[in-house]
């Protein structure tokens, strides 16, 4: 994206725009009568139609007329807001936004704007006209002239207010030869002068058959306060009985403007920029003007003409401590950089729910607490479909009718609940809904016949509920529009993995769900513990390490082809990385264990080291190595070598499945 | 010595229109998102136009044209204030608050610099 494209810079101002008279449209349909919510909505409406206009957005412009008059009439008090009004409004939000994007479909406008009309009946005058088509006449003849004769006086503020006359005569000038006089016959005395003050009179002589618009165009900004004769001169010997122009006076505004052409252009998407408080970069700045100093003096060190000597390697010393400490405040204020309220998010799911409780007929509210937690960007983009996912399951299956509400004795408007808070290096989100929660008969009815669970095996509640996570699993009995749009909870589950985080399920019959994203802060720098395996170094996020331990050639012994290790009176299975990775040199004598858990399964990892904690930046694999399993991705180790980052749900889901197959040979 | 123009708007991509436009026309433009950061940067130096929008968060332009008004530095300097078709009144309330002229939106870059040469005093 160019940065030097306004049309690129209104995408972005136009996606706020709408974000924002969405938000205000919302709370209108709450409080009809609230008159500063039509004022913002008004407002937001103007501006985008003004600034569309401007950079040659003219569809989006002239269907953004028609809502905005339609404001403006209710704002004015001609017509009424209304349930109706404000969701027609909603989904014309939709089409603005198409429009921004340059990929609206043609016929979408007509329907919406046919509803509008329908829900805000016109009021005689003909409600919406495409805007900013001039109806001025086209460049009248002025009558034969020979020139004008003009006095005029200006406002006596008009130099303080920034008009200046030389310029108004140099622009006289302009149009014609000219004869000026100044009476200065006004003034008062010097010692009762304001300079400020214009008192002068002019008369001028005006030479040429120049249109009356013209002159009255160079007065156009103190035409209304000032006071001017303008008469024609007549050309010395008449010939025709054209009387002297007695055009009304022109309108006093720019002239009409010329339409830019709405090129086909390539469209970026507004959300590709962050916003930045600037505070934020001051840090920042601040990090980088010491990195700068402290760049100087290792460079003043590495010049010096004498050999490294005790007193040098103690500033050396110095100095790389200063650099680490630099940087790592440079890592954390980077990475706040990247946060972006959670709000932003929230924000988008008041409109799900305004449209779930039109589709499904049921009264839906919608509360959200935490909205102030921050959370990274990409994560935060991540997240959305996700959790649309989730509350549209939550009101399609969870939440019950009104009428199947009251008979359970609840209150007849269902709840769907939003949380964020921030634990520890995590967010927490959490979906909650008050419906009728989920009902284990029928999941485990429909994971049998799936073939999930074979009958009459048992399963621990928890394991029950995470059925629903298996690709093609639905317990709703009818697939409706809501939840039959091809994504499913399988889908859900992996992209909240793809973000290192987990998902879980709580779910009581009768008074409802709640379902708790984790998702690390940040995606680009994890805290990792460093292992050696063979030659090769490895990164496992420290977030998955449970313990790390000794492998006892007396273990090891006696869990030859078992794999399994006794962890204060629970069995842990465990997998050799050296024989996962093919590992040749000859194995440590004091292997070690480390126990990695995800979503309550555990997994020992036997390596030949453990080298200790390490600040991992994950580089992502390249496209060649992305099928490779059992990584997550890469990073490079201070001494320019490669290490792998471990892929923990891999790793684990391996671990039990091994266990389970031993099961059942053994 | 090119005449320096101070632009004050709070949507981005009309101050990046007119820069271009300005700037284009060999003008050198300050920029200000809003009224409060208007009037600071008016205080600071004497500017030879300021082009403004009226509809501003923190101050909007009729007050932070009151209050340049009463800034010596910028004694007699032409301000400009940007509007739309629908608000006549405003105009009024601009032109009494002290405004020399308007332009109205949405406009042309040809408009624009119209505008500007016909109030920069030479």
């Amino acid at each position: 994206m160019s940065e030097q494209d306004p049309a690129a810079a209104f995408r972005i101002e136009a996606a706020d725009l709408l974000d924002g008279i969405e938000q205000a449209l919302l709370d209108l349909a709450i409080q009809l009568d609230d008159r500063d919510l039509v004022d913002t909505v008004f407002r937001g409406l103007h501006t985008l139609k003004g600034s569309g206009a401007m950079f040659g957005f003219d569809a989006l412009a002239a269907f953004t007329h028609h809502c905005e008059t339609a404001f403006d009439r209710v704002r004015k008090g001609q017509a009424q807001a209304s349930a109706e009004l404000v969701h027609v409004i909603l989904s014309a939000m939709d089409h603005m936004r198409a429009l921004v994007d340059g990929d609206a479909p043609e016929a979408a406008s007509d329907a919406i704007l046919a509803r509008l009309h329908a829900a805000l009946p016109a009021d005689g005058a003909p409600a919406a006209r495409s805007p900013d088509i001039s109806d001025a006449a086209p460049g009248q003849r002025a009558p034969e002239i020979a020139g004008w004769r003009l006095a005029f006086r200006l406002p006596p503020d008009a130099m303080a207010n920034g008009t200046n006359p030389l310029a108004l005569l140099d622009e006289l000038r302009g149009l014609g030869a000219c004869r000026v006089r100044a009476l200065a016959s006004d003034l008062p005395a010097l010692d009762g002068l304001n300079p400020q003050h214009c008192l002068i009179r002019w008369e001028v002589e005006l030479d040429g058959a120049i249109p009356r618009e013209a002159i009255e165009d160079v007065f156009i900004f103190v035409m209304d306060d000032m006071e001017m004769q303008l008469e024609p001169v007549t050309p010395s010997v008449p010939d025709t009985v054209n009387a002297p122009s007695s055009l009304p006076p022109p309108a006093v505004s720019e002239p009409v403007t010329h339409k830019v052409e709405t090129a086909a252009r390539a469209v970026p998407r507004a959300g590709e920029s962050v916003r930045v408080p600037a505070e934020r970069l001051d840090v920042l700045m601040d990090r980088v003007g010491e990195l700068v100093i402290v760049q100087s003096r290792l460079s003043q060190l590495a010049n010096s003409p004498f050999s490294v000597t005790a007193g040098n390697a103690i500033v050396l010393r110095s100095i790389a401590e200063e650099i680490e400490r630099l940087v790592s405040e440079m890592r954390d204020t980077m990475m706040v950089l990247r946060m972006v309220p959670i709000a932003t998010l929230f924000g988008r799911f008041r409109r799900l729910i305004h449209d779930l409780a039109r589709e499904t007929g049921k009264d839906i509210e919608l509360v959200t607490d935490g909205e102030a937690t921050e959370v990274d960007k990409t994560v935060a983009e991540q997240l959305a479909d996700p959790i649309v996912h989730l509350i549209r399951n939550a009101c399609d299956h969870g939440l019950e009718t009104a009428a199947e509400r009251v008979a359970a004795g609840k209150p007849p408007a269902g709840r769907v609940t939003l949380t964020a808070a921030h634990a520890g290096g995590e967010v927490l989100i959490t979906i909650t809904d008050d419906g009728r929660g989920i009902d284990r008969d029928r999941v485990r009815a429909k994971a049998e016949a799936n073939g999930l669970v074979q009958p009459g095996q048992a399963l621990s509640d928890p394991d029950l509920l995470h059925m629903i996570f298996h690709p093609g699993f639905s317990t709703a009995a009818q697939v409706t529009s809501l939840s039959g749009r091809g994504v499913g909870m399988d889908v859900v589950k992996r992209t909240i993995e793809g973000l290192r985080g987990t998902i879980d399920i709580a779910s009581v019959a009768g008074a409802g769900s709640t379902f708790t994203l984790r998702i690390p802060l940040t995606l680009a720098i994890i805290e990792g513990l460093l292992v050696r395996v063979g030659t090769g170094r490895y990164v496992i996020p420290l977030t998955a390490v449970e313990e790390c331990l000794e492998l006892t050639a007396h273990d090891d012994d006696r869990s030859r082809g078992r794999s399994m290790i006794r962890l204060r009176d629970a069995l842990v299975p465990f997998l050799r990385l050296r024989d996962l990775f093919g590992s040749t040199s000859a194995p440590d004598d004091h292997q070690k264990i480390v126990v990695i858990a995800t979503g309550g399964e555990r997994v020992g990892l036997v390596v030949d080291q453990i080298i200790g904690s390490h600040q991992t930046v994950i580089k992502s694999m390249s496209a060649v190595h992305r099928p490779v399993t059992s990584f997550s991705g890469a990073t490079i180790l201070g001494d320019g070598s490669v290490a792998l980052i471990l892929d923990i749900m891999h790793l684990v889901a391996l671990g039990q499945h091994r266990e389970a197959r031993l099961r059942a040979v053994g | 010595m090119t005449a320096s123009i101070l632009t004050v708007d709070d949507s981005a991509s009309l101050r990046l229109a007119t820069r271009i436009a300005l700037t284009g026309a060999g003008y050198t433009v300050a920029e200000a998102s809003d009224g409060v950061e208007g009037l600071a940067k008016a205080r600071g130096c004497r500017f030879d136009l300021i082009i403004t929008d009226l509809n501003m968060p923190n101050m909007d332009g009729l007050t932070m044209i009151r209050q340049i008004r009463q800034l010596p530095i910028q004694t007699g300097t032409p301000i400009i204030f940007l509007s739309t078709e629908s608000d006549d009144g405003l105009k009024q309330q601009a032109k009494a608050a002290g405004a020399t002229g308007w332009l109205v939106k949405p406009f042309q870059p040809e408009q624009l610099l119209r505008i500007t040469q016909k109030v920069l005093a030479r």
